[in-house]
Protein backbone atom coordinates (compact mmCIF):
# COMPACT_ATOMS: atom_id res chain seq x y z
CA UNK A 1 0.00 0.00 0.00
CA UNK A 2 1.10 3.52 -0.83
CA UNK A 3 1.94 5.69 2.21
CA UNK A 4 -0.12 8.52 0.32
CA UNK A 5 -2.87 6.16 0.72
CA UNK A 6 -2.59 5.75 4.91
CA UNK A 7 -2.46 9.03 4.95
CA UNK A 8 -5.09 10.58 3.34
CA UNK A 9 -7.46 7.02 4.78
CA UNK A 10 -5.67 8.57 8.60
CA UNK A 11 -6.38 12.07 7.91
CA UNK A 12 -10.12 11.31 6.84
CA UNK A 13 -10.63 8.77 9.64
CA UNK A 14 -9.32 11.90 12.06
CA UNK A 15 -12.82 12.39 13.70
CA UNK A 16 -13.55 8.69 13.74
CA UNK A 17 -10.74 8.09 15.69
CA UNK A 18 -11.75 10.53 18.46
CA UNK A 19 -15.38 9.34 18.62
CA UNK A 20 -14.46 5.88 18.40
CA UNK A 21 -11.55 5.50 20.82
CA UNK A 22 -13.54 7.83 23.26
CA UNK A 23 -17.19 5.40 23.12
CA UNK A 24 -15.15 2.34 22.82
CA UNK A 25 -12.80 3.62 26.80
CA UNK A 26 -16.65 4.48 27.86
CA UNK A 27 -18.14 0.68 26.14
CA UNK A 28 -14.67 -0.94 27.96
CA UNK A 29 -15.23 0.90 31.32
CA UNK A 30 -18.98 -0.46 31.76
CA UNK A 31 -17.71 -3.79 30.62
CA UNK A 32 -15.04 -4.11 33.22
CA UNK A 33 -17.75 -3.13 36.03
CA UNK A 34 -19.79 -5.45 34.67
CA UNK A 35 -17.38 -8.18 35.39
CA UNK A 36 -16.03 -9.09 32.38
CA UNK A 37 -12.15 -7.77 31.70
CA UNK A 38 -9.85 -6.60 28.69
CA UNK A 39 -10.10 -9.94 26.75
CA UNK A 40 -13.44 -9.51 26.50
CA UNK A 41 -13.37 -6.13 25.18
CA UNK A 42 -10.74 -7.10 22.48
CA UNK A 43 -13.13 -9.79 21.25
CA UNK A 44 -16.22 -7.99 21.33
CA UNK A 45 -15.01 -5.37 19.42
CA UNK A 46 -13.07 -7.65 16.75
CA UNK A 47 -15.95 -9.61 15.77
CA UNK A 48 -19.64 -7.92 16.86
CA UNK A 49 -17.90 -4.35 15.92
CA UNK A 50 -20.94 -2.66 16.54
CA UNK A 51 -21.44 0.94 18.94
CA UNK A 52 -24.92 1.14 20.55
CA UNK A 53 -25.80 -2.80 20.18
CA UNK A 54 -22.28 -3.52 22.31
CA UNK A 55 -23.81 -1.22 24.87
CA UNK A 56 -27.36 -3.43 24.89
CA UNK A 57 -24.74 -6.35 24.81
CA UNK A 58 -23.48 -5.63 27.92
CA UNK A 59 -26.22 -6.89 30.05
CA UNK A 60 -26.88 -9.69 27.88
CA UNK A 61 -23.67 -11.48 28.40
CA UNK A 62 -24.98 -13.03 31.45
CA UNK A 63 -27.28 -14.94 29.67
CA UNK A 64 -31.59 -14.92 30.80
CA UNK A 65 -32.32 -13.77 27.17
CA UNK A 66 -34.38 -16.68 25.30
CA UNK A 67 -31.97 -17.11 21.80
CA UNK A 68 -34.75 -16.15 19.47
CA UNK A 69 -35.07 -12.73 21.86
CA UNK A 70 -31.69 -12.06 21.21
CA UNK A 71 -31.90 -12.57 16.95
CA UNK A 72 -35.10 -10.68 17.39
CA UNK A 73 -33.08 -7.51 19.44
CA UNK A 74 -30.09 -7.32 17.64
CA UNK A 75 -31.53 -7.47 14.24
CA UNK A 76 -33.96 -4.51 15.49
CA UNK A 77 -31.24 -2.52 16.48
CA UNK A 78 -28.71 -3.30 13.81
CA UNK A 79 -31.44 -3.03 11.08
CA UNK A 80 -30.50 0.06 10.13
CA UNK A 81 -27.49 -1.36 8.79
CA UNK A 82 -29.24 -2.68 5.51
CA UNK A 83 -30.26 0.15 4.02
CA UNK A 84 -26.11 1.41 4.26
CA UNK A 85 -24.95 -1.77 2.19
CA UNK A 86 -27.70 -0.47 -0.94
CA UNK A 87 -25.11 2.37 -1.71
CA UNK A 88 -21.97 0.20 -1.92
CA UNK A 89 -23.11 -3.33 -3.99
CA UNK A 90 -20.94 -2.21 -6.73
CA UNK A 91 -18.38 -0.92 -5.33
CA UNK A 92 -17.46 -3.90 -2.33
CA UNK A 93 -18.80 -6.52 -5.39
CA UNK A 94 -15.89 -5.27 -7.34
CA UNK A 95 -13.77 -5.30 -4.33
CA UNK A 96 -13.27 -9.49 -4.09
CA UNK A 97 -12.33 -10.56 -1.21
CA UNK A 98 -11.46 -7.39 0.39
CA UNK A 99 -15.08 -6.62 -0.05
CA UNK A 100 -16.02 -9.27 2.90
CA UNK A 101 -14.62 -7.18 5.16
CA UNK A 102 -16.09 -3.84 3.83
CA UNK A 103 -19.33 -5.28 4.30
CA UNK A 104 -18.42 -6.38 7.69
CA UNK A 105 -16.91 -3.10 8.84
CA UNK A 106 -20.01 -0.98 7.40
CA UNK A 107 -20.75 0.79 10.90
CA UNK A 108 -22.71 4.24 11.08
CA UNK A 109 -19.52 5.99 10.82
CA UNK A 110 -17.81 4.57 8.59
CA UNK A 111 -20.38 4.60 6.16
CA UNK A 112 -20.25 8.27 6.51
CA UNK A 113 -16.93 8.65 5.82
CA UNK A 114 -16.85 6.50 2.47
CA UNK A 115 -20.00 8.89 1.21
CA UNK A 116 -18.28 12.21 2.15
CA UNK A 117 -14.86 11.10 1.08
CA UNK A 118 -14.18 12.99 -2.37
CA UNK A 119 -10.54 10.77 -3.35
CA UNK A 120 -7.83 12.54 -4.88
CA UNK A 121 -7.26 10.59 -8.63
CA UNK A 122 -3.84 9.35 -7.40
CA UNK A 123 -4.91 7.44 -5.22
CA UNK A 124 -6.65 3.51 -5.60
CA UNK A 125 -10.51 4.20 -4.08
CA UNK A 126 -10.58 0.77 -3.29
CA UNK A 127 -7.42 1.01 -0.82
CA UNK A 128 -8.40 4.15 1.14
CA UNK A 129 -12.15 2.47 1.13
CA UNK A 130 -9.85 -0.70 2.95
CA UNK A 131 -7.65 1.35 4.33
CA UNK A 132 -10.24 3.74 6.58
CA UNK A 133 -12.27 0.74 7.08
CA UNK A 134 -9.46 -1.01 8.80
CA UNK A 135 -8.30 1.77 10.35
CA UNK A 136 -12.10 2.64 11.69
CA UNK A 137 -12.06 -0.59 13.28
CA UNK A 138 -8.84 -0.51 14.83
CA UNK A 139 -9.69 2.52 17.25
CA UNK A 140 -12.86 0.64 18.20
CA UNK A 141 -10.84 -2.19 19.36
CA UNK A 142 -7.83 -0.04 20.99
CA UNK A 143 -10.89 2.45 22.37
CA UNK A 144 -12.48 -0.45 23.90
CA UNK A 145 -9.72 -3.09 25.29
CA UNK A 146 -8.52 0.38 26.87
CA UNK A 147 -11.18 1.18 28.37
CA UNK A 148 -11.75 -2.49 30.05
CA UNK A 149 -8.08 -2.14 31.11
CA UNK A 150 -7.62 1.18 32.63
CA UNK A 151 -11.13 1.79 33.91
CA UNK A 152 -11.82 4.73 36.00
CA UNK A 153 -8.48 5.73 36.15
CA UNK A 154 -8.67 8.74 33.63
CA UNK A 155 -7.35 12.02 34.92
CA UNK A 156 -9.40 14.58 33.28
CA UNK A 157 -13.45 14.80 32.65
CA UNK A 158 -13.91 13.65 29.50
CA UNK A 159 -17.79 14.14 29.72
CA UNK A 160 -18.59 15.33 26.48
CA UNK A 161 -15.93 13.93 24.48
CA UNK A 162 -18.47 11.66 22.21
CA UNK A 163 -20.23 15.03 20.56
CA UNK A 164 -17.43 14.35 18.07
CA UNK A 165 -19.80 11.70 16.45
CA UNK A 166 -22.54 14.15 16.48
CA UNK A 167 -20.10 16.49 15.13
CA UNK A 168 -18.71 14.43 12.22
CA UNK A 169 -22.18 13.67 11.68
CA UNK A 170 -23.23 17.58 10.97
CA UNK A 171 -20.06 18.40 8.57
CA UNK A 172 -21.20 15.26 6.40
CA UNK A 173 -24.57 16.08 6.16
CA UNK A 174 -23.14 20.03 5.12
CA UNK A 175 -20.83 18.42 2.51
CA UNK A 176 -23.37 16.39 1.32
CA UNK A 177 -25.86 19.85 1.33
CA UNK A 178 -23.19 21.22 -1.00
CA UNK A 179 -22.34 18.66 -3.58
CA UNK A 180 -26.35 17.20 -3.94
CA UNK A 181 -28.23 19.89 -6.59
CA UNK A 182 -31.50 18.58 -4.83
CA UNK A 183 -31.80 19.14 -1.32
CA UNK A 184 -34.88 16.96 -1.18
CA UNK A 185 -32.77 13.88 -0.09
CA UNK A 186 -31.63 15.75 2.99
CA UNK A 187 -35.05 17.22 4.38
CA UNK A 188 -36.94 14.03 3.86
CA UNK A 189 -34.34 12.16 6.52
CA UNK A 190 -34.41 15.42 8.27
CA UNK A 191 -38.35 15.59 8.46
CA UNK A 192 -38.58 11.76 8.84
CA UNK A 193 -36.34 11.40 11.36
CA UNK A 194 -37.72 14.25 13.73
CA UNK A 195 -41.09 12.83 12.56
CA UNK A 196 -40.67 9.59 13.33
CA UNK A 197 -38.83 10.26 16.87
CA UNK A 198 -41.39 12.56 18.00
CA UNK A 199 -44.33 9.43 16.93
CA UNK A 200 -42.07 6.20 18.34
CA UNK A 201 -39.60 7.66 21.13
CA UNK A 202 -35.76 7.64 21.30
CA UNK A 203 -35.49 3.66 21.37
CA UNK A 204 -37.76 3.12 17.82
CA UNK A 205 -37.42 5.90 16.13
CA UNK A 206 -34.59 4.27 13.60
CA UNK A 207 -36.20 1.90 11.27
CA UNK A 208 -39.72 3.90 11.14
CA UNK A 209 -37.64 6.76 9.86
CA UNK A 210 -35.27 4.76 7.28
CA UNK A 211 -38.86 3.15 5.82
CA UNK A 212 -40.62 6.69 5.57
CA UNK A 213 -37.40 8.06 4.01
CA UNK A 214 -37.39 5.22 1.76
CA UNK A 215 -40.90 5.30 0.55
CA UNK A 216 -40.79 8.94 0.08
CA UNK A 217 -37.96 9.06 -1.90
CA UNK A 218 -39.04 6.62 -4.23
CA UNK A 219 -42.12 8.81 -4.69
CA UNK A 220 -40.14 11.82 -5.47
CA UNK A 221 -37.32 10.06 -7.60
CA UNK A 222 -38.04 11.29 -10.68
CA UNK A 223 -38.09 15.10 -10.11
CA UNK A 224 -35.07 14.77 -7.52
CA UNK A 225 -32.86 12.93 -10.09
CA UNK A 226 -33.44 16.11 -13.15
CA UNK A 227 -30.37 17.93 -12.19
CA UNK A 228 -28.95 15.79 -10.18
CA UNK A 229 -25.12 15.91 -9.28
CA UNK A 230 -23.97 12.50 -9.85
CA UNK A 231 -20.83 12.25 -8.03
CA UNK A 232 -21.67 11.94 -4.63
CA UNK A 233 -22.03 8.22 -3.73
CA UNK A 234 -23.18 6.39 -6.75
CA UNK B 1 -15.79 -24.97 29.97
CA UNK B 2 -17.59 -23.26 32.42
CA UNK B 3 -21.06 -21.53 31.78
CA UNK B 4 -19.94 -18.13 33.32
CA UNK B 5 -17.73 -18.44 29.95
CA UNK B 6 -19.49 -20.41 27.56
CA UNK B 7 -22.97 -18.24 27.89
CA UNK B 8 -21.26 -14.43 27.10
CA UNK B 9 -19.09 -16.56 24.65
CA UNK B 10 -22.34 -18.03 22.76
CA UNK B 11 -24.53 -14.36 23.62
CA UNK B 12 -21.02 -12.94 21.56
CA UNK B 13 -21.21 -15.16 18.68
CA UNK B 14 -25.34 -14.93 18.04
CA UNK B 15 -25.12 -10.88 18.19
CA UNK B 16 -22.09 -11.20 15.57
CA UNK B 17 -23.68 -13.52 13.77
CA UNK B 18 -26.82 -11.32 13.65
CA UNK B 19 -24.68 -8.10 13.48
CA UNK B 20 -22.92 -9.37 9.67
CA UNK B 21 -26.46 -10.57 8.80
CA UNK B 22 -27.96 -6.76 8.64
CA UNK B 23 -24.98 -5.53 7.13
CA UNK B 24 -25.19 -9.00 4.54
CA UNK B 25 -28.35 -8.47 3.27
CA UNK B 26 -27.88 -6.31 0.65
CA UNK B 27 -25.56 -7.88 -1.00
CA UNK B 28 -27.36 -11.32 -0.40
CA UNK B 29 -30.41 -9.65 -2.59
CA UNK B 30 -28.68 -7.71 -4.83
CA UNK B 31 -25.16 -8.74 -4.95
CA UNK B 32 -23.54 -12.09 -7.29
CA UNK B 33 -23.20 -12.06 -11.09
CA UNK B 34 -26.90 -10.57 -11.17
CA UNK B 35 -26.99 -7.04 -12.73
CA UNK B 36 -28.39 -4.20 -9.21
CA UNK B 37 -31.98 -3.45 -9.87
CA UNK B 38 -32.24 0.43 -11.15
CA UNK B 39 -34.81 1.01 -8.01
CA UNK B 40 -32.37 0.06 -5.72
CA UNK B 41 -29.46 2.04 -7.67
CA UNK B 42 -30.88 4.88 -7.66
CA UNK B 43 -31.93 4.19 -3.84
CA UNK B 44 -28.43 3.73 -3.13
CA UNK B 45 -27.94 7.09 -4.85
CA UNK B 46 -30.68 9.31 -3.00
CA UNK B 47 -30.70 7.62 0.51
CA UNK B 48 -27.26 8.47 1.98
CA UNK B 49 -28.52 12.37 2.38
CA UNK B 50 -31.66 11.19 4.07
CA UNK B 51 -30.00 8.50 6.65
CA UNK B 52 -27.02 11.36 7.12
CA UNK B 53 -29.89 13.66 8.53
CA UNK B 54 -31.49 10.74 10.78
CA UNK B 55 -28.35 10.03 12.24
CA UNK B 56 -27.87 13.54 12.77
CA UNK B 57 -30.63 13.27 14.78
CA UNK B 58 -30.42 9.80 16.16
CA UNK B 59 -26.75 11.79 17.76
CA UNK B 60 -29.53 14.24 19.29
CA UNK B 61 -32.28 11.95 20.13
CA UNK B 62 -31.85 12.05 23.90
CA UNK B 63 -32.11 15.90 23.93
CA UNK B 64 -34.75 16.82 25.87
CA UNK B 65 -36.32 20.41 25.50
CA UNK B 66 -38.60 20.03 28.52
CA UNK B 67 -35.72 19.66 31.26
CA UNK B 68 -32.85 22.09 31.55
CA UNK B 69 -30.71 22.38 30.32
CA UNK B 70 -33.21 22.29 27.24
CA UNK B 71 -31.06 21.15 24.80
CA UNK B 72 -29.21 24.44 24.84
CA UNK B 73 -25.35 23.08 24.75
CA UNK B 74 -26.72 20.53 22.55
CA UNK B 75 -27.77 23.38 19.57
CA UNK B 76 -25.78 25.31 20.12
CA UNK B 77 -22.69 23.08 19.59
CA UNK B 78 -24.39 21.66 15.88
CA UNK B 79 -24.93 25.53 15.20
CA UNK B 80 -21.26 26.21 16.10
CA UNK B 81 -20.05 23.26 13.75
CA UNK B 82 -22.27 24.41 10.81
CA UNK B 83 -21.11 27.82 10.98
CA UNK B 84 -17.18 26.72 11.11
CA UNK B 85 -17.72 23.96 8.57
CA UNK B 86 -19.56 27.14 6.32
CA UNK B 87 -16.79 29.42 7.19
CA UNK B 88 -14.09 27.21 6.65
CA UNK B 89 -14.96 23.93 5.47
CA UNK B 90 -11.82 22.23 7.18
CA UNK B 91 -13.56 19.03 8.95
CA UNK B 92 -10.88 18.82 12.22
CA UNK B 93 -11.47 22.70 12.52
CA UNK B 94 -15.13 21.92 13.14
CA UNK B 95 -15.54 19.09 14.58
CA UNK B 96 -12.72 19.83 17.04
CA UNK B 97 -14.07 23.60 17.67
CA UNK B 98 -17.68 22.31 17.98
CA UNK B 99 -17.18 19.24 20.49
CA UNK B 100 -14.89 21.46 23.06
CA UNK B 101 -17.49 23.97 22.82
CA UNK B 102 -19.96 20.83 23.77
CA UNK B 103 -17.47 19.99 26.70
CA UNK B 104 -16.91 23.34 28.01
CA UNK B 105 -20.69 24.24 27.83
CA UNK B 106 -21.74 20.77 30.30
CA UNK B 107 -18.87 20.95 31.74
CA UNK B 108 -18.80 24.45 33.19
CA UNK B 109 -22.00 26.35 32.07
CA UNK B 110 -24.98 24.32 32.12
CA UNK B 111 -24.30 22.29 35.20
Amino acid sequence: MKKETLKYAFIQSLPVLFGYVFMGIAFGILLEKAGYNFIWAFFISLIIYAGSMQFVLIGLLGGGMGLLSLIILTLSVQSRHIFYGLSFIEKFKAMGKWGWYMVFSLTDETYSLLCGMKIPKELNEKEVFFTVAALDQSYWIIGCTLGAIIGGFIGFDTTGIDFAMTALFVVIFIEQWYSYQSHLPALVGTVCGAASLFIFGASAFILPALIASVCLLLVFKNSIQQGENPEVCQ
Amino acid sequence: MSSAILTPMLVILVVAACTFLTRFLPFALFGGGKEVPAIVKTLGDLLPAAVIAILVVYCLKGVSFMVPPHGFPEFISVGIVALLHIWKRNNLLSIGGGTLAYMVLIQMVFI
